[in-house]
């Protein structure tokens, strides 16, 4: 129990570096993926050629891969960020990938007919995506979206071993300090259930506010 | 599977005046990819990752093998993680179909409590806790996550067969077990095979993480090569081999649940029963995975 009690600031940079990696690398999935599922969509070949190659390479990369190429790759062309914005662009890039799918899923569950007969109530393009498709794909993508981030939230811990300050490395100086390792791993287990459990939360709100009653 | 188009409710069926439009937008498009490509490349040959002292090492026969026997490492981790992990999601969905309730509590803790957990930290906590050799670790780590996922996969997979084939087996005299071997699971099985393989796709790009515990993997073999100073730290041109190979095994895999998902949707056997692919760690009441 001390464990905790007597590290609370160390587990607190932990547990405020996870929530930071989380919520930046979202922001980045959600743009580039809303950005990527446009492209798979588009009428434009070249685009949608692109947005397929990148949704089809990004989903089977393994992130530890992408975290070495993009944290110790990117580095040798002078590139030289934080470490903190390297992990938010490898988890960002890597989670666009998924996004990118959810959205488009999302965007192909709306009927044909809903298109057809917004465009021959004389609607332009814009009105028909913005307030005819796009908030109907909304209501059907929440739960993909909330799953995907809170496997993005899982995933920083890998950010943990590439000395970025987040909660899975906590267990390094508590282990030097020699404190009873088990129980560090418990309250680092407790810290990933709050960061998940909230995320869900969020999402379950989101989805009772405005998802589609099933 | 490429969408046109014309598939979603978002455009009308272009006339002849918009597909030239859309050509050139596609021409414009093209270009600037290739500018970019053109970019990359430009900067990697500015770099000099293109020099011969960088690539040489491949050309030796010891550093060949130390790429292969990382290779190896990193496959021999994903069959025993794939093996194990489908025997312990077999007896997890066992018992979350169980008839008694202590059972089936047990079997939802382990369940959601293993879903809920970075895999990364079952494998430290293996590692670092139990002090227990790389490969075991990240066995276990592995088993322990997929192994709770394919539990979820294959009890969705057996709720998903229509309900009149196991009371039509019950009606018939046959006991729980009979019902679930001869009846239940033979018909589930095909359905669940394309999330199966897509979970499987998830064990073996996390054979990666044994990376980060010292295993002596395919990124770990990349890492010793791309240390060396003889060779002018060939970091790149490690990456450039690496990657491709890793990624083409993911796509291979993947490419098999999306021929046995196509398989499925065409035969007569399975036309009712879809199992959605395994997500990670749901915790929304209300979603797929949790019904």
């Amino acid at each position: 129990m001390n464990v905790l009690t007597d590290n609370l600031s160390l587990y607190g940079r932990g547990l405020l570096g996870t929530v930071q990696l989380t919520v930046y690398s979202s922001l980045l999935a959600l743009a580039l993926g809303f950005l990527m599922a446009a492209f798979r969509v588009a009428p434009v070949a070249s685009l949608r050629a692109f947005g397929t190659a990148w949704v089809t390479v990004l989903r089977n990369t393994p992130l530890t891969l992408l975290f070495f190429a993009v944290l110790l790759g990117l580095p040798r062309f002078g590139l030289v960020l934080p470490f903190q914005l390297f992990a938010v662009l490898a988890l960002g890039c890597y989670t666009s990938a998924f996004i990118c799918e959810a959205l488009r899923s999302g965007i192909n569950t709306v009927p044909t007919g809903q298109g057809e007969a917004a465009r021959s109530l004389g609607m332009t393009f814009s009105q028909t995506l913005g307030t005819v498709v796009l908030p109907q794909a909304f209501r059907t993508v929440i739960p993909p979206i909330g799953s995907t981030l809170i496997a993005l939230a899982k995933n920083s811990a890998i950010a943990g071993s590439f000395s970025v300050t987040e909660l899975l490395g906590t267990y390094k100086p508590l282990n030097e300090l020699g404190y009873s390792i088990i129980w560090s791993f418990v309250w680092i287990a407790v810290g990933y259930l709050i960061v998940t459990l909230s995320i869900s939360a969020l999402f379950n709100v989101l989805e009772r506010r405005w998802g589609v009653p099933r | 599977m490429t969408t046109t188009a014309s598939a979603t409710a978002l455009y009308d069926v272009p006339g002849p005046h918009a597909r030239r439009r859309h050509r050139l937008y596609g021409a414009i498009g093209g270009l600037v990819i290739l500018g970019i490509v053109a970019g990359v490349v430009l900067l990697l040959v500015d770099t000099g990752q293109f020099t011969a002292a960088k690539w040489r090492p491949f050309t030796y026969v010891g550093i060949q093998e130390l790429l292969l026997r990382g290779l190896g490492n990193t496959l021999r981790a994903f069959g025993m993680a794939a093996v194990l992990s489908l025997a312990l999601g077999a007896v997890l969905a066992c018992g979350r179909l169980s008839e008694h309730r202590a059972v089936r509590w047990v079997a939802t803790l382990v369940v959601e409590f293993f879903r809920a957990m970075p895999v990364l930290v079952m494998i430290f906590f293996v590692f670092v806790a139990l002090k227990v050799q790389p490969l075991p670790a990240l066995v276990t780590g592995l088993t322990l996550y997929n192994g709770s996922v394919l539990a979820e996969v294959f009890r969705t997979g057996v709720n998903s067969v229509d309900r009149g084939q196991g009371e039509a087996a019950y009606s018939l005299g046959m006991h729980k077990t009979q019902v679930m071997t001869h009846v239940l699971v033979p018909q589930a099985l095909r359905a669940m095979l394309p999330a199966i393989i897509s979970q499987l796709v998830v064990a073996l790009k996390d054979t990666s993480l044994g990376f980060l515990i010292t295993y002596e993997e395919f990124l770990h073999a990349g890492k010793l090569i791309a240390g060396n100073l003889d060779y002018d730290l060939p970091f790149i041109p490690v990456v450039m081999i690496i990657s491709p190979i890793y990624i083409g095994l993911c796509m291979l895999l993947s490419r098999l649940a999306t021929l046995a998902a196509r398989h499925q949707r065409r035969s007569v056997k399975t036309e009712t029963d879809k199992v959605a692919p395994a997500e990670p760690g749901t915790l929304l009441p209300g979603t797929g995975a949790h019904p």
